[in-house]
Order: C-alpha cells, then sequence, then structure tokens
C-alpha cells in the first residue's frame, strides 16, 4: 500500500513537471514536427528532423521572427510518428491541443501524412507536409474540395506520374512497362495508377502491373511473372527500403532491363543499401543537389557541414516547408493559427531551395517543377528537367 | 512449362524458410503446450547477428552461420529460463502474454541500438545459372539445401537419439515423466536450443536471400511461420516442415496464376478451409482431454 502511495506521488510529480516544462516560454512560437524516426523509413524522418532543426536556428540565430515590432524565438517541438498512420494522428492531436503550436510540420510519407491532415483541419491548425505527394492529403475527404489547413511543399502524384510516363515514352522510347507496386500504400498506389493512365493514353503498353502488401520481402512470383511478360523497363515506385530487394531479386532471376523510379527512392539509404545494383537507373524528385541555384548551394553546404551527408529531397523539402511557415507568419504579423493560415494560402510566389512555389485558388498544392535524377558512379546525378 | 519450374524453386525457397521458422513454434509448444510468441522476434534476431558478424567482424559465410545459430540459441535458453519457466505453474496465458512482452522487448531494443534498415553484404559469390528460360541462382539452391539439411538433422535428433525420446516423451506427459528421472528442466533448454537456433538459421538465410534487413522484419515472417506450424499440426515437428512448403507454394503459386493482389486473401482462405477440414492440422491429432 505504502509503495503505491510513493508510486502515485511519483507519478503526480512527473507529470507535473513535464506539464510544467511544455508551458514555459510563452514568448515563442511554438511549431510542431511530426517525423518517421523510426517504423520503416527512418531515414526520411532523420532528414526532416535535421532540416527542420537547421531552419529553426538559422531564424533564431537571426533573432526570431519579426512581430509586431518584436522579434519572437521559433521553438521546435519533434514528435515521433514510429511510423504508424494512428501514431500520426494521435502526435497531431497531442501537437495542437496539449502543446499549442502555432503550425505543424510532416509527416512526410503520405500514408501517415493523411491521418495527421484530417486530424489538422479540424483542429484548424496550419499543417504543411514537406513529401506527400498523395493528392487527398490536401483534399476534404467529403467534399473533395481542397481543405482549408493542410498545404505542401511538394508536386502531387498526377503531376510526378504523368512527368515519369511521358520521360519513359518520350526520352527513353520504350514502349512496353511493367508496374510493381504496394497495393497497401496509398503513394505507391497512387502513383502506379496514374503512370497507367497516362502511359496508356499516349500509346505506351502496360505489359504486367503487379501488387505486393507493405513488409513483403519476397517478391519472386511477381517478378517470374514480370520476366515472362518481357518488358523494356520496370516502374518501381516504391520507398528506398524495398526497391534494392526488389532490383536484386530481379537481377537474381535473370531480368536484364531497367528501372525507373519516383521520388521515393531519393534517399542516400538506397544507394547504401543497393551498391551497384542500382547503377545507371532514373527516378523523378523534387531537385537536384547537383544542378542547384546560389541559394540551394548555400543550404546544401550548412547542411553537409553539420550533418555529414548531402541533405535529401525530404531536408531539402522541410527547409522550405519552414521557409514557407516563417514568411507566413511574418506576413500574419500575430502569432494566430488562422492569421498564419490566410498568409499562407496568399503567399506570393516563394523562391524555395527546390524552386519556385505559389498556392493558388485556395489550393494546398504549390506549382512547381520537378526533375529526372540518374544513378550514376553511385551518386545521384541531373539527367533532365520537367515544367509543371 | 519453364515458368512453372521457375515459380517452383520460388515456392520451395520461400517455404524452406517458413518450415525452418515453424519449426521452433512447434518444438516449444510440444515441449510445453505454449506458444512462444517471441520467436520471430528471435528470428530477427539472427539477422542481425549475420549483419554484425558480417559487417564487423567479416567472418565468411560457415562461421557466421554457426555463431548466428549459436547466439541466437543461448538468447532463446536465457529467455526460457527468466521469462518463462517461472511461469511454468502460472495460467498458459500469463506464459503468451509474457511471450508477446519478450518479442516486443526484443524489437523494440533492436530499434534502440538503431532504426535504419540493414543491407547484409553478400557472404557468398551468387552465380546465375540459365537453362532456357529458366533461371536458378546458387543462393536459391543453397537456402533450399541447407534447410533440408538442418530438417533432416533435426528429425533424426528427434527420433533417434535419447535427448529427442526424452523430447517426445515430455510433450507426451510432463508429470510422469520427471519421476523416471528424465532432467525436465535441461531436456527444455535443449528444445528451446535447437527451436531457436532454427530460427537464427532461418534468420541467417533469409538475410542472404532477402539482404535487407530491419527490426520489424520478424513480425509478419513470425505469424506467418506460426500459421504453417498450426496448419501442419502444432506439435507435430514433420507437419511444421509441411506447413512451410506449403504455406510456401501457395502464397508463390497464388501470385503467378492469380492478379498478385488477390495473394494473402486466397491463400489464407484455402489455409481456413483446410483447417475446417482437418481442424487439427494435417499431421496433427486430436488431444483426448485428460481428467
Amino acid at each position: 500500500m505504502k509503495h503505491t502511495f510513493i508510486l502515485i506521488a511519483l507519478l503526480v510529480i512527473c507529470s507535473l513537471c513535464v506539464f510544467g516544462c511544455a508551458q514555459k516560454d510563452s514568448d515563442a512560437v511554438r511549431i510542431g514536427v511530426i517525423a518517421e524516426l523510426t517504423g520503416d523509413i527512418p531515414a526520411v524522418g532523420a532528414s526532416c528532423k535535421n532540416a527542420a532543426e537547421l531552419a529553426v536556428r538559422e531564424i533564431n540565430d537571426n533573432g526570431g521572427i519579426l512581430l509586431g515590432g518584436k522579434k519572437y524565438p521559433v521553438e521546435l517541438i519533434i514528435e515521433d510518428n514510429a511510423g504508424k498512420a494512428d501514431q500520426s494522428a494521435s502526435s497531431a492531436q497531442k501537437l495542437i491541443t496539449q502543446q499549442k503550436v502555432t503550425a505543424i510540420v510532416g509527416p512526410n510519407a503520405s500514408r501517415y501524412a493523411l491521418p495527421a491532415a484530417e486530424i489538422a483541419e479540424s483542429g484548424k491548425t496550419v499543417l504543411i507536409t514537406p513529401w506527400s505527394t498523395a493528392p487527398k492529403a490536401t483534399l476534404n475527404s467529403k467534399s473533395n474540395a481542397s481543405k482549408k489547413y493542410v498545404f505542401r511543399a511538394c508536386f502531387i502524384d498526377p503531376f510526378q506520374g504523368g512527368v515519369i510516363a511521358k520521360f519513359t515514352l518520350d526520352d527513353l522510347k520504350l514502349k512496353k512497362t511493367a508496374v510493381l507496386y504496394d497495393v497497401a500504400s496509398e503513394y505507391n498506389k497512387g502513383i502506379a495508377e496514374i503512370f497507367k493512365e497516362v502511359y496508356e493514353k499516349n500509346g505506351g503498353t502496360i505489359v504486367a502491373f503487379e501488387t505486393y502488401t507493405t513488409n513483403d520481402k519476397d517478391f519472386s512470383s511477381q517478378l517470374t511473372k514480370i520476366k515472362k511478360a518481357n518488358p523494356d523497363i520496370i516502374f518501381l515506385p516504391n520507398y528506398y527500403s524495398e526497391v534494392p530487394l526488389q532490383i536484386q531479386q530481379a537481377k537474381r532471376l535473370g531480368i536484364s532491363v531497367p528501372f525507373i523510379g519516383s521520388d521515393s527512392w531519393g534517399s542516400e539509404e538506397l544507394l547504401k543499401l543497393c551498391g551497384k545494383d542500382c547503377e545507371g537507373y532514373y527516378f523523378s524528385t523534387h531537385y537536384a543537389a547537383d544542378s542547384a541555384s546560389d541559394e540551394t548551394k548555400k543550404f546544401i553546404a550548412t547542411y553537409k557541414a553539420k550533418y555529414g551527408t548531402t541533405p535529401d529531397d525530404v531536408a531539402a523539402l522541410t527547409y522550405d516547408s519552414f521557409g514557407l511557415l516563417a514568411q507566413a507568419i511574418k506576413t500574419a504579423g500575430k502569432n494566430d493559427r488562422q492569421a498564419v493560415r490566410d498568409a499562407l494560402a496568399k503567399i506570393p510566389l516563394y523562391n524555395g531551395v527546390t524552386g519556385n512555389m505559389q498556392f493558388k485558388e485556395g489550393s494546398g498544392d504549390p506549382i512547381k517543377s520537378a526533375v529526372i535524377l540518374q544513378i550514376k558512379d553511385g551518386k545521384f546525378t541531373w539527367f533532365a528537367n520537367a515544367k509543371p | 512449362m519453364a515458368y512453372l519450374f521457375q515459380q517452383a524453386l520460388n515456392a520451395l525457397q520461400l517455404g524452406s524458410i517458413y518450415a525452418l521458422i515453424a519449426l521452433g513454434y512447434t518444438m516449444v509448444y510440444g515441449i510445453l503446450t505454449m506458444i512462444n510468441f517471441a520467436h520471430g522476434d528471435l528470428f530477427m534476431v539472427g539477422a542481425f547477428f549475420c549483419f554484425l558478424l558480417a559487417v564487423y567482424l567479416k567472418l565468411s559465410f560457415v562461421p557466421t552461420l554457426l555463431v548466428s545459430m549459436l547466439g541466437v540459441a543461448c538468447l532463446g535458453v536465457v529467455i526460457e529460463r527468466l521469462a518463462y519457466k517461472p511461469l511454468r505453474a502460472a495460467p498458459r496465458v500469463s506464459a503468451i502474454i509474457t511471450a508477446l512482452g519478450v518479442g516486443l522487448f526484443l524489437e523494440n531494443f533492436t530499434l534502440a541500438l538503431s532504426p535504419y534498415p540493414k543491407h547484409i553484404p553478400p557472404l557468398l559469390t551468387n552465380t546465375t545459372w540459365t537453362i532456357g528460360s529458366l533461371s536458378i541462382s546458387s543462393l536459391q539452391v543453397l537456402v533450399i539445401a541447407l534447410s533440408l539439411v538442418l530438417m533432416l538433422l533435426l528429425d533424426f535428433v528427434v527420433q533417434r537419439t535419447k535427448a529427442g525420446m526424452a523430447m517426445r516423451a515430455i510433450s507426451w506427459d510432463k508429470s510422469i515423466v520427471p519421476l523416471m528421472g528424465v532432467p525436465i528442466n535441461k531436456i527444455i533448454s535443449f528444445t528451446f536450443a535447437i527451436g531457436t537456433g532454427l530460427g537464427g538459421a532461418a534468420g541467417v538465410m533469409y538475410g542472404l536471400a532477402y539482404p535487407v534487413i530491419d527490426p520489424y522484419m520478424g513480425i509478419m515472417v513470425g505469424w506467418k511461420a506460426f500459421i504453417c506450424a498450426v496448419v501442419g499440426g502444432i506439435g507435430n515437428v514433420r507437419g511444421a516442415m509441411i506447413g512451410g512448403f506449403i504455406l510456401g507454394a501457395v502464397e508463390i503459386l497464388v501470385a503467378a496464376f492469380f492478379p498478385s493482389t488477390y495473394r494473402d486473401f486466397v491463400a489464407f482462405t484455402l489455409l481456413l478451409v483446410l483447417l475446417i477440414l482437418r481442424p487439427y492440422g494435417i499431421l496433427g491429432k486430436p488431444q483426448p482431454q485428460k481428467v
């Protein structure tokens, strides 16, 4: 009995402390980050966290954000969604109601961004997802109109799927494609379907359209089927942790055609996991680190100095999300959720590290361009540009 | 024809890995009537041992396999002693919950060390032989052959040795056998060591065949292997092997001849039907309720 008392007393003290800590520094502009720090794509979460910390430090080194003649520092609150949809939603809930953040950045993968976006919309809090390209993330699930409070810093799947389809047909001149994608993941499924539609409309043939489910490691059956269909190229709109397995297994089954992918390939981890097996293949993504503007070069250099790696697309897009937010808060002139949302929706052309972007007609999807990268000598190299 | 043969090879490879893991479930169940839900995660630990040994100690294939098996077997024995033995007299549900807890502990412990997926370097040079449109890789042959050797070895131990006889006796009657002078604790430890050691071997082979590993890799594979053990008749060693090959074949062949989206749906419906027809599994026998 005595022990129970002590335990309860300790719990109360601890929770008071946590609560107390969360309440301090009320002068700061609080921005929440939801990142995939653990789970199936931890490299994405790590890039997001790194870039967020870098962006916030740069803002605070300049004294903070100027609001009504006084500079306010930015306070960053980072939540791990553990690579789970339900935890993404509860993290968003926690940031909005408990931590009282002004805005949220993240989650990155579409399957986690969707549930968090629903919570942000009902909680009337701005959420910018840096990397979620699924159209549904910024659309109201009932009316299919644009969500009011959800924005993103990247292009959307219909655009990307179209870019890859046209690149395969017009630049690579390959007319028969096989697709293998994760049917249980929002992003992979969306992009595969749009690719198919655009590719077939422009005169290509999809010879095999095969699926698997998240966490599968054996693709031998589907790949054997694809081999039988005899494609010119194989499209893998899957995450960086799965693509190396798929390519290696394909090679073991004697498949020798090239592969093409989407922005989910763009992590340095892909190069580590894939080794030489991915050499020469293409994928579409948000920016090319090797053909960048001066502004972007500066970001790449600072990031590299701090973390020792070239920032991937998630890092660059997270950095841009913070840039967009900072500008919107400054324009709003006050630390108020509604005012920040209105300022963000009306932002004039923003010049970010991943290119120019602009929100139009109340939509949370920016208008911006894409690039095609090639994996060459174990590095991501710029290959072509694609305008919106 | 070559297509069918290729798919059959794929099925054999997947099936032999399922079978190796299913053996661990079935052996522990046979001797303790307890389902060791941490087994899938011990399989994951096996793959991580393989990664550590291959990358940091630069061991070649055979020592990597043996040390990983030994490491996982020791871990299995320690887990049994610390987590399951104190609960041997407790209700069975407590032991199952403990097993789930141990599994979560192993996952999150590995996760805490590093959440990144790891790449296992190729320990063996892989050659692919092409016969017509059929491709056979040396890795595929190795996985299948090694699994078969391990299973035959196990079958020999269980059926032909004294320790194997003691194991079978304990699974028959736990209260009388110790009175005959059989050291029950030693035999249980031995069973755990073999069962989890095989899981460790499966982890190494899985890591070679699918060289990207992560802390959660054991969950789904573990569940599937558990299903194999049940389909084969849980508690029956040969049943687990058959169950493994059946699930491997069903998964591969369904995806080969139907749209792959239907794979899990069709595969598990088939297994459910099988269980309705034979509720105790293929080789399982109904156990009379003892009073």
